[in-house]
């Protein structure tokens, strides 16, 4: 197939390759106005590992996800999940938006937002059943929420808010999992039962991929990390990508040189 | 007994009652969107298009005036970017701008063209006709089942229970991606639901449950019944589905008790003029607001989420 597909910058847009990776992105660019917030970017992301998306402020990396998953449009540029168009695999994928993109006063409980994580199980007009429940309870359970089922969204902190989100992309069952900024704001507690849930999902085989803003903490929580600012910087292993070089790329003045000598190996 | 109470009340009763719910089932949805405006909005601008619509046939039916009111309403979304474009102003200001605009243009072409003939008037544009929606044929509770009285009906009344009736499938078939994507339309989106379309079908629904309730009870019951009771249900409880009830039953209590407060308040207050029913149920759905407002049990904003 000899499609004619040319990204924004010229380049031919190819196949993504890797048929099997669980989000292969070619040529994807996103524009917000005039200016592209995410530009020609390839990505692939490795099966079964933790990845990271790095970059500084406004570099693009929820954008880049966003677009990916078709939650904001994209200018050009292809996506495949686990080798197929996203749209005959969204019940492969679970996604956690940032915790900041909700009204938490929306007048649900804790188990009906879990439970909305069933919805293409349970279907438009399917009767929510016991089991269904029960599988929620148990997804809240994993992230340490279970006592607060029956509490309003609103009556949370933060970092309980987040975990909320998590149960509910575990509710989804996916293969891969995509995570904005989990992160952001929330209490150490939280942090260790979210990494610990993630690195639990990596034991079972799935991918998981995280906009991560700490960079103190992608050596110990990633096995890959993706550095954008606007344009991918870097792509590849901890050890490969995450390096002096490859910060200094991506973050230009913004970080002390002692600073990235601190957080690179 | 109903002699009097089928032929003159009950007609107006069942008619602002249903347009009251058909009102304020959307409404829900609309409030928790920030949308809720929309309601007003509709009401303001669909005045030209129902009297550019009945200046052109003549009558006022249903769906001339459907049309004319969506008329209308592209010509004010046409207008509100050209607005924003050119002067370079938010887009609240440039909505003031053309709603008001549109309303007041309506008003003038009322004025401006005979209408006697029909109950279109100024005055019916803000109130309505509730009280003149009698149904002469009936002549006790015996009528509900005689066919030759049920034709005389005021149409106004079939119109707006078919509509409710369309409101209330519309909720009941989508109302799990409807309530997904009002709480998280980037999740929603990515469970492959089709957000935009959801929210214009909402917008939509919202829109005929307003035309077809303004022909009957005015646009100051239209505007009350999107806001007040959803607003009011909101302060009632913390789950959605408590809530869409809860705006049911304040928008029958508002319809029900504004019309008898209507009718027989001035009595009882020594007063012999009965006054608008259409403003007295509004207000009674204000007063109701005011008062979960004081008195409801979830009305306080949750705890705000530590650490932001």
């Amino acid at each position: 197939m000899d499609i004619a597909l040319v990204s924004r910058d010229g380049k031919k847009i190819t196949e993504p390759g890797g048929q099997d990776s669980p989000l292969a992105i070619r040529g994807l660019t996103v524009s917000y106005g005039e200016k592209p917030a995410v530009f020609s970017v390839d990505m692939t992301v490795e099966a079964g590992k933790m990845t990271a998306i790095i970059g500084p402020n406004g570099a693009g990396k929820s954008t880049l996800l966003k677009a990916a998953l078709g939650v904001v449009p994209a200018v050009s540029g292809r996506v495949q999940v686990f080798g197929k168009p996203i749209a005959r695999q969204r019940g492969r994928i679970a996604y956690v938006p940032q915790r900041a993109s909700v009204d938490w006063d929306f007048p649900t409980r804790v188990i009906d937002v879990v439970l909305m994580g069933l919805y293409r199980e349970v279907g438009l007009l399917g009767r929510l059943r016991g089991r269904h429940v029960k599988q929620a309870e148990a997804c809240l359970d994993r992230v340490g929420m279970k006592d607060f089922a029956h509490r309003q969204i609103g009556q949370l902190s933060g970092g309980q808010q987040q975990r909320v989100f998590l149960a509910r992309a575990l509710a989804q069952g996916a293969d891969l999992y995509v995570l904005d900024e989990p992160f952001a704001g929330v209490d150490a507690a939280t942090e260790k039962a979210i990494i610990d849930v993630l690195k639990a999902l990596r034991a079972e085989g799935k991918t998981v991929v995280v906009v991560h803003h700490d960079l103190a903490t992608v050596a110990g929580y990633f096995d890959n990390v993706f550095l954008i600012n606007t344009r991918k910087v870097a792509e590849g292993t901890v050890a490969e990508a995450f390096t002096a070089d490859t910060l200094h790329d991506a973050y230009g003045g913004r970080l002390a040189t002692a600073q990235i000598a601190q957080v690179a190996g | 007994m109903g002699s009097e109470f089928v032929p003159l009340s009950l007609p107006p009763l069942l008619i602002g009652a249903f347009a009251a719910v058909a009102c304020a089932l959307p409404g829900n949805f609309l409030l928790l969107r920030r949308q809720a405006l929309i309601g007003d909005a509709i009401s303001h601008v669909a005045l030209p298009g129902i009297v550019v619509a009945f200046l052109i046939t003549g009558a006022i039916s249903t769906w001339p005036m459907m049309i004319g009111a969506a008329g209308a309403a592209v010509i004010s979304v046409v207008l509100i970017e050209v607005i924003r474009r050119l002067g370079r102003i938010e887009p609240g200001a440039a909505m003031g701008v053309v709603f008001t605009a549109m309303f007041a243009g309506g008003v003038l072409l009322l004025e401006q063209t005979d209408t006697s003939s029909v109950h279109l008037d100024v005055e019916h544009a803000l109130y309505g006709n509730l009280e003149s929606l009698i149904w002469l044929d009936a002549t006790g509770w015996g009528s509900l089942l005689d066919w030759d009285a049920l034709r005389h009906l005021p149409p106004e009344l079939p119109r707006i229970a078919v509509t409710l009736l369309g409101v209330v499938l519309f909720l009941w078939l989508f109302w799990r991606p409807l309530a997904i994507s009002t709480f998280d339309e980037g999740f929603a989106r990515t469970l492959g639901l089709r957000t935009t379309a959801l929210g214009l079908a909402l917008v939509v629904v919202a829109a005929i449950a307003a035309v077809a309730a303004f022909d009957a009870v005015g646009s100051i019951i239209v505007i009350a019944m999107f806001i007040c009771p959803p607003a009011a249900a909101r302060m009632m409880t913390n789950r959605l589905g408590v809530q869409v009830a809860w705006s049911v039953a304040f928008a029958l209590l508002s319809a029900v008790l504004g019309y008898v407060l209507a009718g027989y308040g001035p009595l009882w207050i020594g007063m012999y003029d009965a006054v608008s029913a259409a403003g007295m149920i509004a207000t009674v759905s204000g007063v109701i607001l005011a008062l979960t407002a004081v008195f409801g049990p979830c009305r306080h904003r949750a705890g705000a989420p530590a650490g932001v």
